[in-house]
């Protein structure tokens, strides 16, 4: 399996590819530090805390933040490290070759699997990196030790989330065969999930609880809670959650009536969780996450292993 | 007689309702060219695959070099190549750098590995090329690295499934050139084709298939022979206004061994062209004879006879 995998991290680092999701991330660090850099003075107070964090929170009045670009582009290098890993293979006439090879078939799914989980956290470690780096310059303010363990998990679950799209991509690359069709399902589904899901969530909680100028507090929350119920279905609404309440830590829960009633109470001073509690707060979105990738690796390993090879 | 290399019993595969192989017996011995002729869809490909272990058969045995192909993969994969039909190599990779994941995945010390696929690329005349990317290969380039690619291995056996398909005449006689001289060296090769002359030019043995059955199964030679000299011939004659004892008469001629149908259309099987003697002997019994048609039963016509039911 190592042979594998060192051959498809060698392809991964020379193609195109690489270099152009390294590049979109790269311009996504920059944005991001121009962002914070413009609108951190308006922020902070004195009494302000993980100001450090804010580099990567803070959007601008028209601009995004990072965790935004972040929520975006996962998703892309996950799909466009994985949707032809295996279709690739076979269109190239190259599978039954390699697979006459002694080596064992799973090694083939394996290996490619944790060289693009490779490349992903090499990506997504580094943005972050240049993100701290230069906003560390920048502010000129150090992180706390509890904001580098922050950032640290922030990383942990940024990779598994693109683990998850990588590994679909690859399930979709098995059952179709056909690298774009494989492509344009997981770009499909991540579009329905990251556009269309909130708004279905939305649409079932009107029907269920019609909401006007009359409704009360129970009923506007009941809404908020079905909707937030529905859309956490959405890998991308776990994964939203998650690094919301790891990187802005005066998020005290992520029950969306809850979180619903802090925004209505704006002018509540709201104190910071410890990053126990913040992990514990993330800790099933977190699970989640992982289960959701290795669900979608698990069925594309049964399926790449039964799969007829004549057909293949 | 050499050792026995492959060896299958009642081997049988099913693709839904479909039977791709259907109670294979096959036995292979060491040093032997094997020539697995028959028509698309006979189920050559289903056969190697099932003795490479890569598909399960449905039922029946496979022996490999001694191992149970789907019990010891690895074993056997280790001791066998396989070319697969039209195979393919990473394209923006160059010939040595496909060569070398071959050589790593089959576990070769790196400097043996580049030794060994400097001397390949020789053999298979891809040393000019050696370093330039498979996509600017022609088909027939990509055929004799696909040879080189299964010696790195140095395998006991060897599966050509098709190696000729889509390649000049020149390449042709190429890749069978290649293909004799590693037998030269004792690999045992299997050698599927559809083309009869192919593997009448190097094969020492072939079985033809169709439908997943073996149809014939012999030494070239042997079946080449058939024809023309000590061979089968069966002769239709087609008389007018027969004699009663007309097929007695021929059935006297020396070389005759059966005679059946009508009196009016005879068909008679010799050892021998015996049309004089057969002709002479219909108008000497007062019969007049209207045509003769002679048939030969040669490795072709086997062929064709299944080729043709496609």
């Amino acid at each position: 399996m190592y042979a594998v995998f060192r051959k498809e991290l060698a392809d991964h680092f020379n193609s195109k590819r690489f270099i152009i999701l390294f590049a979109l991330a790269f311009l996504a660090a920059m944005f991001a530090i121009y962002i914070a850099t413009q609108s951190i003075r308006g922020e902070v107070t004195a009494s302000t805390e993980f100001i450090f964090l804010k580099i990567f929170t803070l959007s601008g009045k028209t601009l995004p933040s990072f965790l935004f670009f972040m929520s975006l582009f996962i998703p892309i290098i996950g799909i466009a490290l994985g949707f032809d890993s295996i279709s690739s293979e076979y269109s190239s006439g190259n599978l039954s070759r390699l697979l006459s090879q002694p080596i064992y078939r799973d090694a083939v799914i394996n290996g490619k699997f944790l060289s693009g989980l490779t490349v992903l956290a090499i990506i997504i470690v580094s943005v972050i990196a240049i993100v701290a780096g230069l906003g560390l310059r920048t502010i000129g303010v150090p992180p706390t030790s509890e904001e580098v363990l922050r950032l640290v998990v922030f990383a942990l679950i940024s990779i598994a989330y693109g683990a998850f799209w990588m590994a679909l991509a690859v399930l979709f690359s098995i059952l179709s065969r056909k690298a774009s069709t494989s492509m344009l399902s997981s770009i499909g589904l991540w579009i329905f999930f990251f556009f269309f899901m909130s708004m279905i969530a939305g649409a079932i909680a009107n029907a269920q609880v019609p909401l006007d100028s009359n409704s009360t507090i129970e009923m506007i929350t009941h809404n908020a809670e079905i909707s937030g119920t529905i859309g956490r279905f959405s890998p991308c609404t776990l994964y939203g959650e998650a690094v919301a309440a790891l990187l802005v830590p005066e998020l005290a829960s992520l029950n969306p009536a809850l979180m619903m009633i802090s925004t209505v109470s704006a002018g509540r001073m709201l104190t910071p969780l410890p990053f126990s509690q913040s992990l514990l707060l993330v800790w099933p979105q977190l699970v989640s996450i992982v289960a959701l990738a290795a669900i979608c690796f698990a069925i594309s390993y049964i399926r790449f292993m039964r799969e007829e090879i004549r057909s293949i | 007689m050499g050792q026995v290399v492959v060896e299958t019993t009642d081997l049988t595969k099913n693709y839904g309702g479909f039977t791709a192989v259907d109670k294979l017996n096959l036995r292979i011995e060491e040093g032997e060219i094997y020539g697995f002729l028959g028509p698309n869809g006979a189920g050559k490909t289903t056969t190697i695959l099932m003795l490479l272990g890569l598909t399960e058969p449905s039922s029946g045995t496979v022996q490999v070099c001694g191992h149970i192909p789907t019990r010891d993969p690895i074993k056997v994969k280790r001791l066998v190549g396989y070319l697969p039909e039209r195979v393919g190599f990473y394209e923006d990779l160059t010939a040595v750098q496909n060569l070398k994941y071959t050589a790593e995945l089959n576990r070769l010390p790196r400097g043996e590995a580049e030794e060994k696929i400097a001397a390949l690329l020789a053999t298979v005349g891809l040393s000019q090329v050696a370093d330039q990317q498979v996509n600017t290969f022609s088909r027939g380039m990509k055929q004799r690295l696909g040879i080189a690619d299964i010696l790195i291995k140095e395998p006991n056996l060897a599966f050509l499934d098709e190696p000729t398909v889509g390649i000049d005449p020149k390449g042709i006689d190429d890749i069978l050139n290649i293909i004799t001289n590693m037998a030269r060296k004792g690999i045992t090769i299997i050698f599927c084709s559809h083309q009869l002359p192919q593997v009448q030019k190097i094969c020492t043995r072939v079985g033809i298939f169709a439908k997943g059955h073996l149809i014939v199964e012999g030494p070239v030679k042997l079946l080449e022979k058939q024809a023309p000299e000590e061979g089968q011939y069966r002769i239709e004659v087609q008389v007018a206004e027969p004699v009663p004892k007309l097929a007695e008469l021929i059935k006297g001629i020396k070389g005759v061994t059966d005679i059946s149908g009508p009196p009016e259309l005879l068909l008679i099987t010799c050892s021998a062209d015996l049309r004089p003697q057969i002709s002479r002997t219909v108008v000497d019994s007062g019969s007049s004879l209207i045509g003769m048609k002679i048939e030969e039963y040669s490795l072709e016509k086997i062929y064709k006879e299944y080729f043709h039911e496609d």
